[in-house]
């Protein structure tokens, strides 16, 4: 009896005990839903597994990155709204990116106006709910006057209720050969940056990084477009009765989720930038200048480094906030993953499956957004010893 | 790679408040002005101040003399727009004949707006109740109110809320709570939404510190997979497989499912606000609690707790006020929020030309609403940081 009591009071067979006892009961409670959940399912009749996303869709999507028709099966239904997803999400973090970066820097500015305009944008965005400005965008975009009486916001790029009409590189071999010279460029500026940096670090000899990385990135393309024989052609959108001809288009939908997510997001991306530039001290220019640097190696080697230390944390929640806000493009029609599964759930009433795919998919790409940005962030953390 | 989705909370000061859904920047670091950084220490007169604030560089003066000018292109409009050329009390025909906004849009509608569908004679009594919530809200802000009593009074004016919307008692006629519209589902969903998320939140962030490893990571798990989901997918979830889980002839309401639905989401986001209070509790306390010879609980709920709650109410703060721009997700399931029922009164016919105004209407809603909690969460954490500067 004694020897129970003494186990009973000892903290790592209580903390066994505990474990056990909480463990039990989420699976217990587990168990019940889910049997729950298939005597539900069983008694209306529907299909259990994932043997639906061989069938036929059978419904179209407005717009899409790969062919797709409504006699696709609904796993190419699902790839195409997660493509759509995806798509609206990366334009929207780097829209977003560079508005909230000048509004943050804006919202410094020793120019008083300049500094209350910045204020009065992120009052307002960060204030009002993304749906709501979503709608009004949308709302805005139906109204636009039709492609007759479309308005040419810049030469060539027409704005009207069926969406942004811009023209297009008329396609050519040579646009390909093109991009590999650039991407191989950029490899070669970060060969650059590498050398220039150890270089400085073994010699302290300064290098002269950023002309000879931008000659890097910028002669190989150049090059290769003037050797292919600079094929300059654009597919120029014009209008031919009641729509617009050639010329590449975005839809309405898109148009507005893009800039209602750009827009809303920027307001939180331009505090975060704020908070961390004041976070690093004056004092750390004045180093800076005691040490002889120039004003952009100061911005560049003394202040940059330690507020991107505090940015970086912050920065990476917001752009998985975009991306799971990019969900609410169902509220105004445009096809992304949300929306594609909705359907699919609705038209084959297997919505545990589509919920849990939809679910599933989203945190596969937090957890890819999430692990990215820590790494980056791991890099630019303070080295202790 | 860590699985965790929350910056690392050492380089965030104070520990894990950037883990918040859509965190302010903490305005301690911020210095008292932060716009005009030679502002105030020169001269008073407004020529001066303009000269040290507008016109100080070359660079500044072209940026102010573009800010002119954009003020000088809309503000006329704009006033002209708003004030000057609006009919308030006109009907559509006039409306279409105005050059300026239809704010008799909102004048007739406004009902509609605020309560939705809930039947046109009993409408006193969601006014009565949001009055009554709203008063509440104020009177929670301020400080000297702090004291047990004020839950009581929440628990009373809740009670009391419900008895005016559903009715049935006291000789109100019974309101089914699908007849339910408007403001006073936008204001209770955030409020319970976020009451029921708390203690729910404080669990979980023990358990996340836990050093128990099945605790810890059943808590992990369910905390990582809220915040690593869109709401919109945890408000599907609520509305089609709630319905599926419970067993047979047992049926929930719609509202509830939504309102199952938010409490957990918050609860995930809540429980990493009140982790980062947890871990910004010195070892120390924890020691010093185990050389007391206190239990678990004891200490937990004695020492630790008080400590760490009153710093995380900031970021609580800022948490509803997410939850309450959330909960016009509501109407992506069907529900009939505020901004359902904005939507619906564009779709009139008649006064189809002024979705405008109508949205402006409820942006401006959520706004005072919003700001005004944002402001006071920033005043909040003013006073916090001056407590503990000392």
């Amino acid at each position: 009896m004694s020897k129970l009591v003494q186990a009973l009071n000892s903290a790592r067979v209580r903390g066994w005990l505990y474990q056990a006892l909480f463990l039990s009961a989420t699976v217990a409670l587990g168990w019940y839903l889910v049997s729950n959940t298939l005597t539900n399912l069983g008694t209306r009749g529907v299909a259990t597994g994932f043997g639906f996303l061989e069938r036929e869709a059978g419904f179209e999507i407005g717009e899409s990155l790969i062919a797709y028709a409504a006699s696709d099966t609904y796993l190419k239904a699902l790839v195409a709204g997660l493509l759509n997803t995806l798509t609206v999400s990366a334009a929207a973090v780097v829209l977003a990116s560079i508005l909230g970066v000048a509004i943050g820097v804006a919202r410094l500015s020793s120019n008083w106006m300049v500094g209350r305009f910045a204020a009065v944008f992120v009052e307002t965005v960060r204030n009002v709910p993304l749906l709501l400005q979503l709608v009004v965008w949308y709302t805005i975009m139906n109204r636009l006057p039709s492609p007759r009486e479309a308005m040419e916001v810049l030469p060539h790029i027409f704005l009207s209720n069926r969406g942004l009409k811009f023209p297009v590189f008329v396609e050519h071999p040579g646009h390909g050969w093109a991009f590999l010279a650039l991407i191989l460029g950029i490899a070669a500026a970060l060969a650059v940056v590498r050398y220039g940096r150890r270089h400085r670090e073994t010699t302290g000899k300064p290098f002269p990084t950023l002309p000879v990385a931008l000659a890097a990135v910028s002669l190989p393309p150049v090059a290769v477009f003037l050797v292919s024989g600079a094929p300059f052609a654009f597919d120029v959108p014009v209008l031919t009765g009641f729509n617009f001809e050639g010329g590449a288009s975005v839809s309405p939908e898109f148009t507005a989720l893009l800039i209602g997510l750009s827009v809303y997001t920027a307001g939180f991306i331009a505090e975060i930038v704020r908070s961390g530039i004041l976070a690093v001290p004056h004092g750390q220019t004045e180093a800076g200048l005691a040490l002889g640097l120039s004003p952009a190696h100061i911005l560049r080697l003394v202040i940059l480094p330690q507020a991107l230390r505090v940015i970086v944390p912050p920065l990476t929640s917001q752009y998985l906030n975009l991306t799971k806000n990019s969900s609410l493009a169902v509220a105004i029609g445009y096809p992304d993953l949300v929306s594609v599964t909705n359907t699919s759930a609705n038209q084959t009433g297997q919505v545990v499956e589509a919920v849990a795919m939809m679910m599933l998919v989203y945190l596969v790409i937090s957890l890819l957004i999430a692990g990215f940005m820590n790494w980056y962030n791991q890099k630019l953390a303070l080295v202790t010893r | 790679m860590s699985k965790d989705l929350s910056p690392p909370p050492s380089t965030v000061p104070p520990a894990g408040w950037a883990a918040s859904y859509e965190e302010e920047p903490s305005q301690a670091s911020t210095p008292p002005s932060p716009y005009g950084a030679q502002g105030g220490m020169t001269s008073l007169k407004p020529f001066g101040w303009a000269k040290d604030n507008l016109f100080n560089t070359k660079l500044n003066t072209v940026l102010t003399l573009a800010c002119l000018a954009i003020l000088w292109f809309a503000v006329p409009p704009v006033v002209s727009w708003v004030l000057l050329d609006a009919t308030w009390l006109g009907t559509s025909e006039e409306c279409r004949a105005g050059a300026g906004a239809c704010w008799s849009i909102i004048v007739v509608k406004h009902r509609l707006i605020f309560f939705g569908t809930y039947p046109y004679d009993e409408q006193w009594r969601p006014f009565l109740a949001c009055a009554l919530f709203v008063a509440m809200l104020g009177v929670s802000g301020v400080r000297a109110f702090w004291r047990p009593g004020l839950a009581v009074a929440w628990a009373l004016v809740l009670v009391g809320m419900g008895v005016l919307m559903w009715g049935g008692v006291l000789g109100l006629t019974h309101v089914p709570n699908d007849k339910w519209g408007g403001l006073p589902i936008t204001l209770m969903l955030s409020v319970f939404s976020i009451t029921l998320a708390f203690p729910l939140s404080i669990l979980l962030a023990l358990g996340r510190q836990s050093s128990l490893p099945a605790i810890r990571t059943i808590c992990v798990g369910f905390i990582e997979l809220m915040r690593g989901v869109p709401l919109v997918s945890v408000l599907f979830m609520a509305s089609v497989m709630f319905p599926l889980f419970l067993p047979e002839g047992v049926t929930i309401d719609k509202l509830l499912r939504a309102l199952a639905g938010l409490t957990l989401f918050t609860a995930a986001y809540l429980a990493e606000a009140v982790r980062g209070g947890l871990q910004a509790i010195p070892k120390g306390q924890y020691e010093a609690a185990d050389a007391l010879g206190l239990g678990y609980w004891q200490k937990t709920w004695l020492i630790i707790l008080p400590q760490a709650l009153r710093i995380v109410i900031p970021p609580i703060v800022n948490q509803f006020i997410s939850c309450f721009k959330d909960t016009s997700l509501v109407t992506i399931v069907g529900l009939y929020d505020l901004l359902t029922a904005a939507t619906v009164a564009t779709t009139d016919p008649e006064w189809r030309p002024f979705f405008a105004e109508v949205y402006v209407f409820a942006g401006l809603l959520f706004w005072i609403f919003c700001f005004s909690m944002s402001r006071y969460s920033q005043w909040l954490e003013r006073m916090a940081n001056r407590y503990n500067r000392r």
